[in-house]
């Protein structure tokens, strides 16, 4: 279905993910950040930053690779994206809601 | 806080079993991924799970565990568990799988909280140095029931 986001038309799904990554740009995710009660600082997109790197490798997300990834620890993680921090880091940066159970 | 009806899962881990811990760590972190919260209650031989020395050596069930399709005499032989455990953790290790002691790492930053039980770390004779750092202490049965003391919670035993 098609939603209007920051004055942009994307095709979302159910659970208002992007289901095409093309049309994703920044303001696109400040304006999702906002609708899940998070404002967006540097280190929110340094975040989405790795996400990004790792969806364009076609490389798994999970919380383990968050602890490793350098970027932050999972403290840091669950305090920037409260409630499901992989669940809401991966909508504000467009791409599908990762699969893993771990 | 999560949108889900389930605002809090509490587990209770009485085995030592490979397949029985992991299936509580892996749960347990589910939830917190959900945001939902979660604490797991270590209790009698699911504190095998939490003592330094003994977290990383566990074990896989070979004997009286029909799904490993293997007949009980041959599962009793020596090393035939260990060497079912290694196989199965490294079959967890290739799906990104982190050991117990890791684990327990990303479940304590998670802010799911750990918890001893007071009667079984009396009954192995237990001490808190023996246990990991990231405890969050060690309750008493009552404790336990009063952290499950609101609306939406729910609680598992493992």
């Amino acid at each position: 279905m098609d939603k209007t986001i920051a004055q942009a038309t994307v095709s979302v799904d159910q659970e208002g993910y992007l289901t095409d990554f093309s049309q994703w740009n920044k303001e696109i995710g400040t304006e999702i950040a906002k609708e899940q009660g998070i404002e967006m600082t540097d280190k929110h997109w340094e975040v989405i930053d790795y996400i990004h790197d790792k969806f364009k490798k076609e490389e798994p997300l999970s919380i383990r690779g968050i602890k490793k990834s350098g970027v932050l620890n999972i403290k840091e993680f669950y305090a920037l994206f409260p409630g499901g921090p992989l669940k809401k880091a991966t909508m504000i940066a467009g791409i599908p809601k990762p699969k893993s159970c771990i | 806080m999560s949108d889900t009806k389930v605002k809090k899962m509490l587990f209770i881990l009485s085995k030592a079993t490979l397949e029985n811990v992991y299936a509580a760590f892996v749960m347990a972190n589910g939830a917190r991924m959900e945001g939902i919260e979660s604490e797991i209650f270590f209790t009698f031989f699911g504190l095998e799970a939490i003592q330094k020395k003994k977290l990383e050596h566990l074990h896989v069930a070979t004997v009286g565990n029909p799904a490993m399709h293997m007949p009980t005499m041959l599962g009793g032989l020596p090393g035939v568990e260990a060497l079912a455990s290694k196989m199965m953790k490294k079959e967890m290790d290739k799906l990104d799988m982190p050991p117990v002691g890791e684990f327990l790492e990303i479940l304590s930053d998670s802010g799911c909280k750990l918890w001893a039980c007071k009667l079984a770390v009396d009954m192995f004779h237990l001490e808190e140095k023996d246990l990991i750092d990231d405890l969050d202490g060690i309750l008493t049965i009552g404790d336990f029931y009063s952290r499950a003391d609101q609306d939406g919670t729910q609680l598992l035993f493992i």
